[in-house]
C-alpha cells in the first residue's frame, strides 16, 4: 500500500532487473525484441472510448508511487499513453505517498483531481466528509469484471462511490533461515518475542500498528473503544523495548540487506522483497489480519467527471487490469485479470489466501470517529515519546511568554547601551 | 539612496510574500481550531510534547558543539596556508554537499546497519556487533555530519580576515601561543563562531528526516512531531502550526542570547 517512497536508493535492485513481480524473470529477460511490439490491447468497445475524441480535455490522476503499468517491463503496456491514444483526453499523472497526504492535499484545496485512489478507510471517511462523489455505473460497464466478494466493502456499503483497484493482506516477513519455526506456528506475537530483541521491525503508522495489538488482544481492528485502545497502546509500549525501529518503506531495504528479521508487512511489497532475498518467507497470520483495498474514486469537484468515469471504465479492461496487476505484485479484484495470471500466482496463498481465512479472519478498516482517531493518535505519540507523566497545561503559553519576554528585555537593555554609548 | 531603495523593492515583495504572509498565517493557524474560532487550546497542548522539545534541543547543542570543536582548528588551519592551497582544500569541504542530503543520510543507514560495513569490520576484530543505527548517537552523527560545513564555512571566513601581523605583535609582545588564542584569535573570530552555531543550530533543532532514518521512529524530534500533524496521520494543521510557533520562539531566544557574544555592530537579529 505504502511503496516505494525510496524507490530511487532501490536503483541497485532495479538494475538487477527484480523489481517487477512476475515469477521468473529470466524468461522474461530474454524475450525477444518483437514481442514487445507485438502487445495489442484489446478492447470490448471501442465506440465508447471515442466520444471525447478531439474535444482537447484532459484529467487529472492522482495514484501511488509505482503503482500502474509502465510499459517498462517488456510485454506490458504503459496505460495513461493508451488511455490517451484510444480516447485523446490527456492524462495528467502525478503520484502521492501516502493516505493522509493525499487527504492533506485534497483538504488544502488548490488543485482538482478527476481520479484517486484511496484505502479502504480513507474512502469511507472522504465519504463522510463529502469529498468524493457517487459514481454513474452506467459510464463503468466493466464494473461487471469486480469480483462479487470486493463490492459492497463496508467503507462503502451500497457501493456507490468506489471501484477496487487492488487488494492485499498484511502479513509477518521473516528470515526463515534464523528463525526455525514453522510457517503455520508463526503468528503476531512473534513480534514480541524477546529472543528477537532489536531484530524486529515495527510499522511506523498508528492504524497498522494499532491493528496488530488488537489482533492480538482479540479486539476488532475498528474498535472505538477507549479502554480497548488504551490496552492496545500499553501492548504496544511492552514491545518497544525490543523494536529495532518504526520504519514503513524502509522495510524494504532493512529486510532486504538483512539488517532485521522479522516485520509486519503488505503481501504485494513483500513478494518483491522475496526476490531479492531467497531467505525471506511472508506468512498472513492464522489468527487474523487486516485486509486492504485501494479503490478507485472521484473528488467531489472533478471537472471532468464523466471522462474520469471513462479512465475507471479503461482501468477495468481485462488486459489493462492484467498489465497493472502484473507490474505491481498486489492482488486484484478483477475476476477476468485474475483468470489471466500464471496458474502459480493463482495459487500462491500470499497473494490469493483461501476465501475461507479472507472471510473468516480479515478485517477491512473502515474509518474511526474523530474522537477516537484523536485518542489513538495522542495514545501512539506518547508511546513513542516514552515519557508519559501528565504535564501542566499551562507550561508551554507561560514558556512562550517567557522567551517572548526576554528577548525584548535583552533588545531593550541593548538599545538603552547603545544610547549612553554615545554620549 | 533613493536609487537603492527602488533596486530593494523585489526582493522586499518576496519578503513580504513568501517570509511575512506564511509567518502571519502559521501564528493564524496556530490560535484558531477548525471552527476558526479564537482559542488557546493548541499551544496548551504543545506542552504534552515537552520531552520532544527538550530532547531536539539536546541533540540539536551536542550536534553544534561537535561541529565547533571539530571546525575551529580546521577554520584556523585553512586560513594559514597558501591562498591557492586553500581554495582546493575549501573545495574538498564542499564536496559532500554536492551529493544530494537524502542521499548522504542514506549512505549512513546502510553503513550503520547490524550488517552494515562498520559492523562487520568490528565482526572483524572480535568486538561483536554493536547497536548502532536507530540510536540519538546516529541522529547526532547525521546531523554533524550534514551540517558541517556550515559550521567552516562562516569560521574560514572570518579568520581569513584576521591579518597575519595581529598575531605577531601579539607574539613581539610576549604573547605565548596559548594567549595568542584567546586574547587574539577567538575574541576576533567571535562573529564567525555566532554564526556558525546559528547555522548549524537551526537546522538541526527542526531537522526531521535525519531522525527518521537513523533514529527508526523511536527518537521523535519536534520536525517528526510537525511532519505528522501535516501529512501523517494526526493530520491537525493547528496544533502543527502551533508546535512550529513554539519552536521559532525557541530558536529566538536562543538566538538573542547568542548575539550578546558578538560585537555590537554585528548583530543579527
Amino acid at each position: 500500500m505504502k511503496r516505494h517512497v525510496f524507490s530511487l536508493f532501490m536503483l541497485a535492485a532495479a538494475l538487477t532487473g527484480s523489481v517487477g513481480c512476475s515469477t521468473d524473470n529470466t524468461t522474461q529477460q530474454n524475450a525477444t525484441e518483437e514481442e514487445l511490439y507485438t502487445q495489442t490491447l484489446t478492447i470490448s468497445d471501442p465506440d465508447y472510448y471515442t466520444r471525447f475524441k478531439g474535444e482537447d480535455i484532459s484529467i487529472n490522476v492522482y495514484n501511488w508511487g509505482e503503482y500502474i503499468s509502465t510499459g517498462t517491463d517488456e510485454g506490458t503496456l504503459d496505460v495513461n499513453s493508451e488511455f490517451e491514444k484510444l480516447t485523446g483526453i490527456k492524462v495528467n499523472y502525478t503520484n502521492y505517498a501516502t493516505n493522509e497526504e493525499l487527504y492533506a492535499k485534497l483538504k488544502g484545496g488548490g488543485t482538482t483531481y478527476d481520479i484517486i485512489i484511496p484505502s479502504d478507510y480513507m474512502i469511507s471517511k472522504m465519504i463522510t466528509e463529502d469529498m468524493i462523489q457517487k459514481l454513474d455505473f452506467n459510464n463503468i460497464p466493466n464494473f461487471s469484471y469486480i469480483m462479487d466478494n470486493f463490492r459492497n466493502m463496508a467503507y462503502d456499503p451500497a457501493n456507490e462511490y468506489s471501484v477496487p483497484y487492488t487488494w492485499g493482506t498484511v502479513g509477518i516477513i521473516y528470515d526463515e533461515t534464523m528463525i526455525d519455526m514453522d510457517e503455520e506456528d508463526i503468528d503476531w506475537d512473534i513480534l514480541w518475542d524477546e529472543t528477537y530483541a532489536d531484530q524486529i521491525l515495527m510499522f511506523d503508522n498508528p492504524r497498522d500498528a494499532f491493528a496488530i495489538a488488537e489482533i492480538i488482544l482479540g479486539y476488532s481492528l475498528n474498535t472505538e473503544n477507549p479502554d480497548e485502545l488504551i490496552a492496545a497502546a500499553d501492548k504496544l509500549k511492552e514491545q518497544k523495548k525490543i523494536v529495532q525501529g518504526y520504519v514503513m518503506d524502509e522495510i524494504f531495504d532493512k529486510m532486504a540487506a538483512g539488517d532485521a528479521l522479522i516485520a509486519p508487512y503488505y503481501a504485494g511489497d513483500a513478494l518483491a522483497i522475496m526476490e531479492d532475498n531467497d531467505s525471506l518467507n511472508f506468512v498472513v497470520p492464522q489468527s487474523g489480519t487486516n485486509l486492504f483495498v485501494d479503490a478507485m474514486c472521484i473528488p467531489t469537484g472533478a471537472k471532468q467527471k464523466e471522462a474520469a468515469e471513462m479512465y475507471i471504465n479503461f482501468m477495468c479492461e481485462p488486459d489493462i487490469a492484467y498489465d497493472n496487476i502484473d507490474y505491481i505484485c498486489y492482488s486484484t479484484p478483477h475476476q477476468a485479470a485474475f483468470d489471466m495470471l500464471d496458474e502459480e500466482v493463482q495459487n500462491n496463498p500470499v497473494s490469493y489466501p483461501d476465501d475461507e481465512l479472507i472471510a473468516e479472519r480479515t478485517t477491512v478498516f473502515v474509518n474511526l470517529s474523530d474522537e477516537a482517531n484523536k485518542l489513538m493518535q495522542n495514545l501512539w505519540t506518547e508511546m513513542k515519546s516514552a515519557e508519559d507523566e501528565t504535564v501542566n497545561k499551562w507550561l508551554m503559553p507561560i514558556f512562550l511568554l517567557l522567551c517572548m519576554v526576554t528577548v525584548v528585555f535583552v533588545l531593550i537593555k541593548r538599545h538603552i547601551k547603545r544610547k549612553k554609548d554615545i554620549f | 539612496m533613493q536609487k537603492l531603495k527602488v533596486l530593494s523593492l523585489p526582493y522586499l515583495v518576496w519578503m513580504f510574500i513568501f517570509i511575512l504572509v506564511p509567518i502571519i498565517m502559521v501564528a493564524f493557524f496556530a490560535f484558531t481550531n477548525n471552527e476558526g474560532a479564537l482559542t488557546m487550546e493548541n499551544i496548551s497542548d504543545v506542552g504534552q510534547y515537552a520531552n520532544i522539545f527538550i530532547r531536539s534541543i539536546w541533540l540539536a547543542i551536542i550536534a553544534t558543539a561537535i561541529c565547533l570543536v571539530l571546525s575551529y582548528p580546521l577554520a584556523y588551519i585553512l586560513s594559514r596556508i597558501d591562498k591557492h592551497k586553500q581554495s582546493t582544500m575549501l573545495m574538498i569541504v564542499m564536496l559532500p554537499m554536492w551529493m544530494n542530503f537524502l542521499l548522504r543520510t542514506y549512505a549512513w543507514m546502510t553503513l550503520l546497519g547490524n550488517n552494515g560495513i562498520i559492523n562487520n569490520l568490528l565482526e572483524l576484530i572480535g568486538i561483536g556487533p554493536l547497536k548502532l543505527i536507530n540510536t540519538s548517537g546516529a541522529v547526532v552523527l547525521g546531523m554533524v555530519y550534514n551540517y558541517l560545513p556550515f559550521m567552516i564555512l562562516p569560521l574560514y571566513s572570518v579568520m581569513e580576515k584576521i591579518d597575519k601581523s595581529v598575531i605577531e605583535a601579539a607574539n613581539d609582545l610576549g604573547c605565548n601561543s596559548f594567549k595568542v588564542l584567546f586574547k587574539v584569535i577567538v575574541p576576533l573570530s567571535l562573529p564567525g563562531i555566532v554564526s556558525g552555531i546559528t547555522m548549524v543550530f537551526v537546522p538541526a533543532i527542526s531537522t526531521f528526516i535525519i531522525s527518521r532514518m537513523l533514529g527508526g521512529g523511536s527518537n521523535l524530534l519536534i520536525g517528526d512531531l510537525i511532519e505528522m500533524q501535516f501529512l501523517g496521520n494526526a493530520y491537525n494543521p493547528h496544533l502543527g502550526a502551533a508546535i512550529s510557533l513554539v519552536l521559532m520562539a525557541i530558536i529566538l531566544v536562543i538566538m538573542t542570547v547568542m548575539n550578546q557574544f558578538s560585537p555590537d555592530d554585528q548583530v543579527l537579529i
